[in-house]
This record gives C-alpha cells, sequence and structure tokens, in this order.
C-alpha cells in the first residue's frame, strides 16, 4: 500500500508538471494583453506595463521564471484584481465551490443510488419507469435551466429560499439541488444497470436459496457489488462539480471558482489560468486515488498494485 | 476493513455535520444584520454587474473600481447631479496663472481621512506621483499625459516622478503647474487617477492598499466595508468624518453582484435589491415600458470603423464613396428600437450628446453640430455605384469585425440584413470573436469594418475627436488628412486659452471627419435601462468618471 502510494504521488507530481507546463505555452497563444485598458494604452505604456510583469521576456525564461516560483508555492499575483496574490483568491473562491459540490455530491449519490435500487428491484413496474423517466429528464437538461427554474418558482414565487447570494445555508439549497440533478440521473442509471445483473448472478440465486429474502439479498450482496463501477463515474464527477458551475454559479450568484476560471481565460489573467488549472490537476489526481483506494474497501478481493503481487 | 468502512463514514458525516454548522451559524448572523438594517429606511440595496478589481485610485482601470472610488473618495473636483465639475476638497475655485498654466489650490480645513489624519496637499502630491511613476504600472496614467508638466517624461522613464509639476507649498495649498492650458482641467480633477492617497495608511498596508477594506480609507461620503478582495458582495458604510456627512442620507448601502439579468430581475421583484445594475438588451425590451424602468444616455459613441489598409495595401474603403454609401444604408432608428431597445439614442456624429456645451451658444455641442451623416438609402445607393465604378468592379465582399455577446451577433446579422439589401453587390462575412481578440485584430488593422465604441476620458469633445488624427494611437484605420490634424492642433494649442475659437475648430474639426471624409459611419450614443423602487430619490448617474454617486440619495416612503 505504502509502495502503490508513493508510486502514485511520483505520477501525481509528474502529470502536474506536464499539465502546467502545457498550459502554459498554450496560454501564450492567447491574443491580446492582460491589460485591461489595452484599447487606450500607448506602445511605450504597454512596454513599460510588459517590463514591470515580466512578460517582455522571452516565453522559455517566463516559463523557467514561473515554474521556479511554482516549486516555492508562489502562484504569482492576479492581474485583474490588482495586487492579490492568487492563493488568496483560490483560497477566498474555493470554499464556496466545493462545499456546493460535495453537498450536491451527497445529495446526488444517496437520491441516484435509491433511485437506482428502487428501479432494479421493482423492474418493470411504474417505480422503475418513473425513475428512468427522472434519469433521463435529469440527464438530458442542463443544469441551468433547473436553476432558472428553481430560482424563479421556488425562490420568487414560492419565496421558500433566498433568490440567489450567498448567505448561510439556506441560500446553497437551491444551487446544491441544482448540481445534484446530474449525478441523481447518472448514479441512477448506473445503478440500475450493475444492480440488475448482480440480481441475475449465480451467488445471488444461491443467496435466494438459502432462504433470505429479496431486500435481505440485495442489501447484504447485490449493492455493494454493484457500487464497483459507479465509484469509477463518481470520482471524475466529483472533481467537475467541486471545481465549480460556471452557469449554476453565476444564476446564483456564488462567490465561486469556476465562473472566475472562466473570466481569467477572457481577460487573459495568466496567473490566475495557471494556479486555478494546477489547482484543478491536483484535485483530480487525489481523487482519482481516493477511487483507487476505495475500491479496495468496497471490495476487499481487488487488490492495489504491489499488495496484489504479495 | 470494517474499521476502515466506518472510518470513512464517520468521516464524510462529521464533515457534513461541520459544514452544516458553519452554514448555519454564519446564515443566523447575516440575516440578524439585515433585520436590522430593514427597520432602518436609510439602507438601501443595489445590484452591480462585476467585482471589484481594485480599491487603488492609481490602479483602477475599470467601470466597478471607479464606482467604489466615487462612492469612498473625493478629489479637488466633484460631480454634480447635471455632471458640471465642481470644487470639493479645493476650497472654492483655484488661482489661475495670466498664462492659464499655473493653478494654486486651497485644501479644505476641515477634510479628513476616515482614520482622523487631515487631507493634506502632500496627500494629493503623493498621488499623483505614484500614478505617473512607471514602476506602479498605472494603466491609466495616461490621463496625466500632455496635462500636467512632465507627466509623459516620467511615464516613459526620462524624468524622475519627483519632477511632476505638482508642489505642496504647505498642508493646505496645492500647487499644480500645466504642460499648456487645459480647458476641461475641472473635470479631469473629478477623475479618479487624481484622488489624493494617505501615504501613512498606504505605507501600513505594505504593498496591500486597496486588495480588501480593511485595507483601504475614506475621505468620502462611505467608507467600504465587507469586502474580501474577490467577494460578491460589499457594503458602504456611512462616513463619520466626512466634512460634509450631514448631507449623506443613507446609513448603509449593501451591494450584491449579479452577473445574469435574470437573477437580477428576481432579486428585485423580491424586494431584496431597491436598484438594478443595466439590464441587457433583451431584458431591456421586456421592461422598457415599466414605470419603475429609468433610462440614461451613456457618454459612449457607437460607430462603424472603416479600415483604408490592410496588409499595407489600400482597401476598398479607402474610397471615399464606399464608406458615404455604408455609412447611410443603413436605418439606425430601426436598430436602436429593435435591437437594443435600451435607451439608446440614434446618432449622427461622434460627439454625443450632454458631454460638452458651447461657450458662446451654450448649446450642447451635438445640437450644434447637428447631423452629420443620416439615413438616406437613395444617396447611399448613388455613392456605392459611384464607388464601384471608381474602384472599377461589380461587387465587394467586406469583413465585419465585432464582439461575441448576444447583442453584437444580432447586431452583426442587422447590419448584413440592411446593408446587403440597400448595396447590391455587397457580402458582408460577419466575424464575431472574443473582446480581446476584436481588440488584437484592431490594432494590427486586420478587418474591413469594426463595430467600434467610446467612451469619453474627460468631458470635452477633444477626448472623442483627437482620436483619428494621424497616427494617433486609436485611429487604427490609417484615416489622414492634414487639415484635420491641423483643427485639433490648433484646438489643442492655439487656442487653448480660447474658448470660442476652440469650439469653432471643434466643430469644423467633425464636420470634416464625418461629412466630408466619413471616416467612420455614427450609428448611436449607448444608454441603458434600470429597475429602480419609485421610493429611491436623487440617484445620480454619471456621463464620466464613477458611473453614479449615492452621497445624495434619499429613501422615501
Amino acid at each position: 500500500m505504502v509502495k502503490y502510494l508513493a508510486q502514485r504521488v511520483v505520477y501525481l507530481i509528474i502529470t502536474l508538471f506536464v499539465i502546467t507546463s502545457f498550459t502554459f505555452f498554450l496560454m501564450k497563444f492567447l491574443p491580446g494583453t492582460p491589460f485591461q485598458n489595452e484599447e487606450k494604452l500607448s506602445v511605450e505604456q504597454r512596454e513599460i506595463l510588459n517590463e514591470k510583469y515580466g512578460l517582455n521576456k522571452p516565453v522559455p525564461v517566463q516559463y523557467v521564471n514561473y515554474m521556479k516560483n511554482v516549486a516555492t508555492g508562489d502562484l504569482g499575483n492576479s492581474f485583474q484584481f490588482d495586487n492579490q496574490p492568487v492563493t488568496d483568491l483560490l483560497k477566498s473562491r474555493i470554499g464556496p465551490s466545493l462545499q456546493l459540490g460535495f453537498q450536491a455530491m451527497i445529495v446526488g449519490t444517496i437520491v441516484g443510488i435509491a433511485l437506482g435500487v428502487l428501479a432494479a428491484m421493482f423492474q418493470n413496474t411504474w417505480i422503475d419507469y418513473g425513475s428512468t423517466f427522472l434519469a433521463v429528464l435529469g440527464k438530458s437538461i442542463p443544469s441551468f435551466v433547473f436553476a432558472a427554474l428553481l430560482q424563479y418558482y421556488i425562490g420568487v414565487k414560492l419565496g421558500w429560499l433566498p433568490v440567489a447570494s450567498w448567505d448561510g445555508f439556506a441560500s446553497s439549497i437551491l444551487p446544491t439541488i441544482a448540481l445534484a440533478i446530474f449525478p441523481v440521473a447518472t448514479a441512477a442509471r448506473f445503478m440500475r444497470t450493475e444492480l440488475i445483473e448482480v440480481l441475475s448472478s449465480d451467488y445471488i440465486t444461491l443467496a435466494k436459496a438459502k432462504g433470505n429474502s429479496r431486500m435481505e439479498v440485495a442489501i447484504k450482496h447485490a449493492i455493494r457489488n454493484a457500487l464497483i463501477p459507479l465509484i469509477t463515474v463518481l470520482g471524475p464527477m466529483a472533481v467537475s462539480l467541486m471545481t465549480g458551475s460556471m452557469v449554476v454559479e453565476q444564476i446564483f450568484a456564488i462567490p465561486g471558482i469556476g465562473e472566475q476560471f472562466v473570466k481569467s481565460i477572457t481577460t487573459n489573467d495568466f496567473p490566475i489560468i495557471m494556479g486555478t488549472t494546477i489547482f484543478f490537476a491536483v484535485l483530480l489526481t487525489v481523487i482519482v486515488l481516493i477511487v483507487d483506494i476505495l475500491y479496495g474497501i468496497i471490495d476487499p478481493r481487488i487488490r492495489l498494485a504491489g499488495g496484489a503481487k504479495k | 476493513m470494517e474499521k476502515s468502512k466506518k472510518l470513512v463514514f464517520m468521516t464524510l458525516l462529521i464533515a457534513l455535520a461541520l459544514i452544516v454548522s458553519a452554514c448555519s451559524s454564519g446564515s443566523k448572523d447575516s440575516s440578524d444584520k439585515k433585520g436590522e438594517g430593514s427597520k432602518d429606511k436609510k439602507e438601501f440595496n443595489m445590484i452591480e454587474v462585476a467585482e471589484i478589481p481594485t480599491g487603488d485610485p492609481a490602479l483602477a482601470t475599470d467601470a466597478a473600481s471607479f464606482i467604489v472610488l466615487g462612492q469612498t473618495m473625493e478629489g479637488l473636483y466633484a460631480l454634480d447631479k447635471n455632471d458640471k465639475p465642481v470644487p470639493a476638497l479645493s476650497d472654492g475655485k483655484p488661482k489661475v496663472s495670466k498664462d492659464g498654466k499655473e493653478y494654486t489650490f486651497k485644501i479644505k480645513k476641515d477634510a479628513k481621512w476616515s482614520n482622523g489624519d487631515p487631507v493634506t496637499a502632500k496627500d494629493f502630491v503623493f498621488a499623483w506621483r505614484r500614478a505617473v511613476d512607471p514602476a506602479t504600472g498605472a494603466e491609466y496614467a495616461y490621463m496625466f499625459s500632455d496635462v500636467v508638466k512632465n507627466a509623459d517624461k516620467i511615464m516613459n522613464s526620462k524624468a524622475k516622478p519627483e519632477e511632476l509639476g505638482v508642489e505642496a507649498t504647505d498642508d493646505n495649498t496645492l500647487k499644480v503647474t500645466l504642460e499648456h492650458p487645459v480647458p476641461y482641467l475641472d473635470s479631469l480633477l473629478a477623475f479618479g487617477t487624481y484622488l489624493p492617497m494617505n501615504q501613512k495608511f498606504f505605507e501600513q498596508t505594505k504593498g496591500k492598499y486597496g486588495t480588501n477594506s480593511d485595507n483601504m480609507i475614506a475621505n468620502g461620503p462611505f467608507v467600504l466595508k465587507d469586502w474580501n478582495g474577490s467577494g460578491l458582495t460589499w457594503s458602504y458604510v456611512k462616513n463619520d468624518k466626512y466634512y460634509d456627512k450631514d448631507k449623506v442620507n443613507l446609513n448603509k448601502v449593501n451591494v450584491q453582484v449579479a452577473k445574469t439579468p435574470n437573477t437580477a430581475v428576481n432579486l428585485y421583484n423580491t424586494g431584496k435589491a431597491d436598484r438594478t445594475a443595466a439590464l441587457s438588451a433583451e431584458y431591456a425590451k421586456q421592461y422598457q415600458n415599466n414605470k419603475e424602468a429609468s433610462t440614461f444616455e451613456e457618454s459612449s459613441s457607437w460607430y462603424l470603423k472603416f479600415n483604408m489598409k490592410r496588409d499595407g495595401k489600400e482597401t476598398p474603403l479607402a474610397n471615399k464613396n464606399i464608406r458615404k454609401a455604408l455609412a447611410m444604408a443603413f436605418d439606425k432608428k430601426a436598430y436602436v428600437d429593435t435591437v437594443l431597445s435600451n435607451g439608446s439614442i440614434t446618432s449622427d456624429g461622434l460627439v454625443p450628446r450632454g458631454l460638452a456645451n458651447g461657450p458662446k451658444s451654450g448649446k450642447d455641442f451635438r445640437e450644434e453640430s447637428g447631423n452629420l451623416m443620416s439615413y438616406d438609402v437613395k444617396q447611399a445607393q448613388e455613392y456605392w455605384k459611384k464607388g464601384l465604378k471608381e474602384l472599377g468592379v461589380k461587387e465587394l465582399t467586406l469583413d465585419y469585425l465585432s464582439d461575441d455577446t448576444e447583442t453584437a451577433k444580432k447586431t452583426g446579422e442587422f447590419f448584413q440584413n440592411q446593408l446587403e439589401t440597400n448595396l447590391k453587390g455587397l457580402k458582408l462575412k460577419l466575424s464575431n470573436v472574443p473582446f480581446k481578440v476584436r481588440i488584437d485584430k484592431t490594432q494590427k488593422q486586420d478587418y474591413d469594418i469594426s463595430m467600434a465604441g467610446w467612451g469619453a476620458d474627460y468631458l470635452d469633445p477633444m477626448t472623442y475627436l483627437d482620436l483619428y488624427v494621424t497616427d494617433g494611437g486609436n485611429n487604427q484605420a490609417s484615416y489622414s488628412n492634414k487639415k484635420y490634424d491641423q483643427l485639433i492642433e490648433d484646438a489643442k494649442v492655439k487656442y487653448a486659452n480660447d474658448s470660442e475659437k476652440r469650439w469653432e475648430k471643434l466643430l469644423e474639426a467633425e464636420k470634416l471627419l464625418i461629412q466630408e471624409d466619413t471616416a467612420i459611419a455614427p450609428i448611436y450614443q449607448r444608454g441603458h435601462l434600470v429597475l429602480i423602487k419609485p421610493s429611491v430619490k436623487n440617484f445620480e448617474e454619471h456621463l464620466f468618471g464613477p458611473d453614479y454617486t449615492l452621497k445624495n440619495v434619499k429613501i422615501e416612503k
């Protein structure tokens, strides 16, 4: 296990290095400068600003300087938010995105699994059709449509929850629901398919023959096995949820990181583009690692690399 | 294995409980605060469309930053409700030397910073020198260019910041030396880049000045609170140290950023906001007849820019008749009414309405200059035929460059339809690109026709007219006319102290640019539409500088 983890950390560092380098050079192809007011700047002034921010140096020199700073944990200062260190901006923005992503993931997985199990257990009944209908709806309608509908009907018409803003738990409920629709649909669909397959296996027939009830068999034997493929999907989904949805964050006026990242690209805010990319990459690789570890916990037969050889 | 499962489950449970409890406590605090405020009629809630990039006057470049500075800071001059610059920290009008180059200001003795320090002449000297110092990297330093003595030399590292033409002869006396007389100086002095700075406080912040509300100080009607540097909410609280605090009615203003108009309108309709920010075209159209809708004409002129040289070669737009045909062949009124519907008005010139009045006639520049380029299909077709004949072609394909926003795309389609219908043989190829790409392509002159706009840097027609001098930094279309250059030069130097002659030269220059040469085709003056509760009085919107000021806002029952 230790050897496996060490190996994965080395891979993680290599992956991060490749992603950072690739993004850095790609970013240099973006047209324009990071200066807000470039339309009104004279050539001399633009040169002075480029010098101040080190943008007049050859790209390889800029790259080496940047990598040196990143190695010491310095992600530079934002151009868009003058004098603000990128790490501070990430810190202040990531909280709401992580919270919403986490809540949506929990709600999505629990509700999704429950719907999937119900659909599989009551195959070809109205429960199954209803659950499938909900899953199709959740998959095909974009989250921002749900977001707008929830905002209008629950926030404006019924006045039950805040329309927008980031002001305590109540204001996180509607965006969480809007974000959870997709994981609900995905989890329900996966769970149904896997469970139906598992339920037709020989060992389930054996368990039934031993006199266990349908529910007992499902809970004790079938669900655990059906969860494995689902976890593979949930890993990357967790990252996409936690890195913030630009549209849902905009609709509910949430100070998250998704919208910030997109804006930094349109404004050529290089340090933020780089900082956010590095952060996303770390999050993704760490979550993939957690997913691998979870496999082992759910099904002890799956041994992690290294461990299996023993 | 059982243990590890339990561990994972417990960890998840604890994490969830922590988040929920943290959020619930936050919710209680904030709702308590709101509860207190709502009893008080001196609290105002409003929507903004963007975060505050900076609270540093030297580094501010965008509307959101200038709005914050407009509520929390005051300079030598401020704009009144009619956009007239009036003395603010300057104790009355300054003493001006005979040649119009030296100004002596007395600073109000009761002016104070929010930390209790007096506002002195030294605060201006410190702030202005810092703004023009290349080491500061202030994009708006150009506001000092060709105005305050030695500003350009300093900005180009050919002189030291200490050599800037500004001096504190004592704590209350500020002497400003100009490069040449500047007729619109008072409006510049009301602009954010000319604000003072408290050096002691600035040094205390150790390079963090203007990055959050703790690192900011005020000398104006309000103090900025609860801004964490990148958040979507903040508030303005009445400044007890402000010399004119008796005239400030509001105790607190809460600002919420809502980037989608739908959210802004929903917040407004549920009573969470007393005013929306400007609504996009689609929403503006929907609310244009609402009794709570309010429109405002901005100082922002929009026009088609004709590129006369591309890759070193002349384009078909180098032909005057082709330019005139294009400029006359679209229905501006239909465009403003159907595509924008947000209070924008058609324009037949470059200088927008409401910017400046004639020194003798008192008439608005736009009114006095008249309609220089109106919609006239018949005449457009005549020019078109003539132009095509001169070029020796029967058909023309031109690239139209614009932004990639929804409104910009609809605008492109409108112009394509109008111009192709009215001018036989024309094909307009639309190119809708992100803002940065548009600027990049315009700077490289990689376009035929570009949808361009310009906002005033000061309250004078010169801010628009000097854009098109030969090789001007913003000309970017290879327009050149010696007579035009001379008229601008005369207005800038020769008649700098003769307001009537200067005015005449500016009128003549606009006629030459639009009516005779048609270097650009005027379309409209941008307006905007907001929703504002009828109980809100004295909300003052401005053509220039901060978009609005809240100092005099009153909420009536």
